[in-house]
């Protein structure tokens, strides 16, 4: 979020080198002495990277001892780490940035890592995944998936309120929050609008409201995409109503991140749209961890609620790495050893490993799993370009505020106006890519 | 070769001031003036910052000003503009008080001075619990008994006057020590004898100091006009842009990084650039015309 030379924490890390460190280890039998040098490790993870990082460093050393790994956490992740791809400088092994680069530019920036066919024995989403591979080719190690969007609730405010069954439609939604507003002080559903990126966690609904993997391919195709009853039109429906209606914070401009994690925790707040990573950490705040649940967007499609999963950041090799054994070293540990998925709580993408146990009650309420379906041949990138030439912005927040502007009476937009003009800039954006 | 030494003085001196001027210059032109040549050169491509360029003409400046969107947020820079109006008058203020001979002198310049030392992301942060409806602006109202729930950043009608309200927190010690530095190269004489003639405090800043400073008046005139057109950072942070607070840097910063279009974002910056130097020309030559 901020544009200032503001490269995060960089946090260099004192380490003891490989040799002092071998003396006492060699006779481990683990020992891969083969593999040694120093790597950079570029990571968005600026609240893991002196505390968990450190034991995955750990048991990674126990295996490479000779490999010297630093750490560089960089807040606004995607937007410096994007920059720096302009130069060969990017780290040794990095958190995969993409759209840009565009599937099709992957190989000028990431080293290839196999085939997509081999990766798909061995990981779950690698198959159906848009932006890990190109050509079959596939330039990033999957680690974990996340279902994409949801609401991370209270169970205790829901009990408060008397809401004896989860909602399925949205007016059924509409009521429950009411319910929420009248008989309890918290407050029904909270938006984090300063944050920005909390808005931009509602897309992750739309193919909760589509039930259909093959949407987006659709998407492309069609010119008025955002017109009533579509997936998209019914998913911001409900983030201009429940603004409109007064379910939302009061003071929009100045709630706090960080802050309304606590207050879900502490059972102040109804809803919040979020994708599964973040019921985690709530639950790490609250004293009954099990009061905090998780729903899928009321919406069934011929009765069935859905729920769209995708793969979290995948970690790739610079292909301008001087030492790439070394960061292919890290890459793969990290993906298959480190326990990352685990500690996330998420979807691992490693085949047979554990499911984890918060999710579990979600997919017993009958939610069934969707994963978006790989492009056509020869559309490989064309939603993501549709998205930038619109500056619709599916995964950004410019549109979004838009749309509580004028719930909150702001601008003087109707919600059906912001749809005919998304409508218009996709299909002007068709045209000025040449789709049919 | 000659030793230094042996050069004539001319000569010498002209090698010096080559060798000192090299470095400066060398900065400038490698971190002024080459990004703008390069931005301007982008200005003229379809790109996505990493993918291939592809040359498009004036595309992305009719492709700019075909769209009304990127000019009604300038009218958010109006409240900027009268805003630092506010800011110049206090900075005047508080430097004419601070130049005379007062108790806690230096204190009160550290003091005034210090909200431009601090990051503006901290003063983002800060000014977010300010004018939160249980932070710290309706708290002190209220102790005042004034019962006071204004939502300060969520009422649209309010939120451009405090955002601009920040912004003139933050900079006024800098235009303040700017008038300052100037005050105080007035010589004590003048003063003198002003006080022999009689001379009150307003008549001395009417004649003694307004004449002295009018050069940093109106250098620090024009700087306000080029901040209030290109407000930024206490937006960006505090609201991102929303509820009607965006100006155009912020939609150039959107359009560079979130939709990725490098070289549309370059040719508003052009744009806004060319604006500037504009206005900033009109300004120059009213200032002539007056003296």
């Amino acid at each position: 979020m901020i544009m200032k030379k503001f490269l995060g924490t960089v946090l260099v890390l004192a380490l003891l080198t490989g040799s002092l460190f071998a003396s006492g280890q060699k006779d481990a039998s683990k020992d891969d002495g083969s593999v040694s040098g120093s790597i950079v490790v570029l990571t968005h993870r600026t609240d893991w990277v002196d505390t968990k990082f450190q034991d995955y460093l750990k048991a990674f050393h126990v295996k490479y001892p000779n490999v010297n790994v630093e750490f560089e956490a960089i807040t606004d992740y995607n937007g410096t780490v994007r920059t720096r791809m302009g130069t060969k400088e990017y780290g040794d092994v990095l958190s995969m940035v993409t759209v840009p680069p565009t599937p099709s530019d992957f190989a000028n920036f990431y080293e290839p890592l196999g085939t997509q066919a081999d990766f798909a024995k061995k990981y779950d989403f690698v198959d159906t995944s848009t932006t890990i591979a190109f050509g079959g080719i596939v330039y990033g190690y999957p680690v974990n998936a996340n279902v994409g969007g949801g609401f991370v609730y209270n169970k205790k405010v829901f009990a408060d309120a008397g809401i004896k069954k989860m909602p399925k439609t949205t007016e059924e939604f509409y009521k429950d929050l009411e319910l929420i507003k009248t008989k309890t002080t918290a407050v029904p559903i909270f938006m984090n609008y300063p944050a920005q990126w909390t808005l931009t966690q509602w897309e992750g609904g739309r193919l909760t409201f589509a039930g259909d993997a093959e949407y987006l391919n659709k998407m492309i195709h069609d010119d008025a995409p955002f017109s009533p009853g579509t997936p998209h039109y019914e998913l911001y429906k409900i983030m201009y109503e429940v603004v409109k209606r007064g379910l939302s914070e009061k003071d929009m401009l100045t709630s706090d991140w960080e802050l309304s994690k606590q207050m879900m925790a502490d059972g102040k707040i109804g809803v919040m749209a979020l994708g599964s990573w973040a019921i985690g950490q709530v639950r790490a705040l609250s004293k009954n961890p099990e009061n905090i649940g998780y729903m899928p967007y009321p919406a069934a499609v011929k009765g069935k609620m859905y729920a769209e999963v995708a793969l979290d950041y995948n970690i790739a090799v610079n292909k301008y790495s001087k030492n790439k054994s070394a960061a292919l070293a890290w890459a793969k540990f990290f993906a298959n050893d480190s326990g990352y998925a685990k500690d996330m709580e998420s979807i691992p993408a490693l085949k047979g490993s554990a499911f984890p146990a918060v999710l579990s009650a979600f997919s017993e309420s009958g939610v069934v799993y969707l994963i978006g379906a790989a492009p056509k041949a020869g559309e490989d990138g064309l939603f993501d370009k549709l998205d930038k030439e619109s500056e619709i912005g599916f995964w950004q927040a410019p549109q979004k505020i838009r749309i509580i502007d004028a719930a909150m009476g702001t601008t003087k937009e109707s919600y059906d106006d912001i749809m005919k003009d998304w409508n218009a800039r996709w299909s002007k954006a068709r045209k000025t890519l040449g789709i049919n | 070769m000659k030793r230094f030494t042996e050069l004539t003085y001319k000569k010498q001196q002209t090698v010096i001031s080559i060798l000192f001027l090299f470095v400066p210059l060398t900065l400038i032109l490698v971190l002024g003036y080459l990004p703008i040549c390069n931005m301007v050169g982008y200005s003229f491509l379809k790109w996505d910052g990493l993918g291939k360029k592809e040359f498009i003409g004036l595309g992305n400046y009719f492709e700019l000003f075909s769209r009304n969107e990127n000019f009604g947020v300038f009218f958010v820079s109006i409240y900027y503009f009268i805003g630092s109006f506010v800011q110049l008058g206090f900075a005047l203020l508080f430097a004419t008080l601070l130049s005379f001979k007062m108790k806690g002198q230096n204190l009160f310049k550290g003091v005034l001075f210090f909200p431009n030392l601090i990051n503006g992301v901290a003063i983002g942060f800060i000014f977010l619990f300010f004018f939160r409806d249980t932070g710290t602006l309706n708290t002190f109202l209220r102790m005042m008994g004034i019962e006071s729930n204004v939502l300060w950043l969520t009422n649209p009608k309010l939120i451009n006057y405090s955002l601009a309200a920040t912004s003139v927190w933050r900079y006024m010690g800098f235009n303040m020590v700017m008038f300052l530095g100037a005050m105080q190269s007035i010589s004590g004489e003048i003063y003198e004898a002003a006080d022999l003639d009689g001379a009150n405090r307003w008549q001395m800043f009417r004649f003694i100091i307004f004449p002295s400073i009018k050069p940093i008046i109106k250098l620090n005139l024009i700087l306000s006009i080029k901040g209030a057109l290109s407000v930024f950072e206490i937006p960006y942070i505090m609201t991102g842009g929303g509820n009607g607070s965006s100006t155009f840097v912020i939609r150039t910063m959107d359009t560079a990084f979130k939709f990725s279009k490098i070289g549309l974002a370059s040719a508003m910056a052009v744009v806004l650039t060319i604006i500037i130097l504009l206005i900033t020309a009109v300004q120059e030559k009213a200032f002539k015309e007056k003296e």
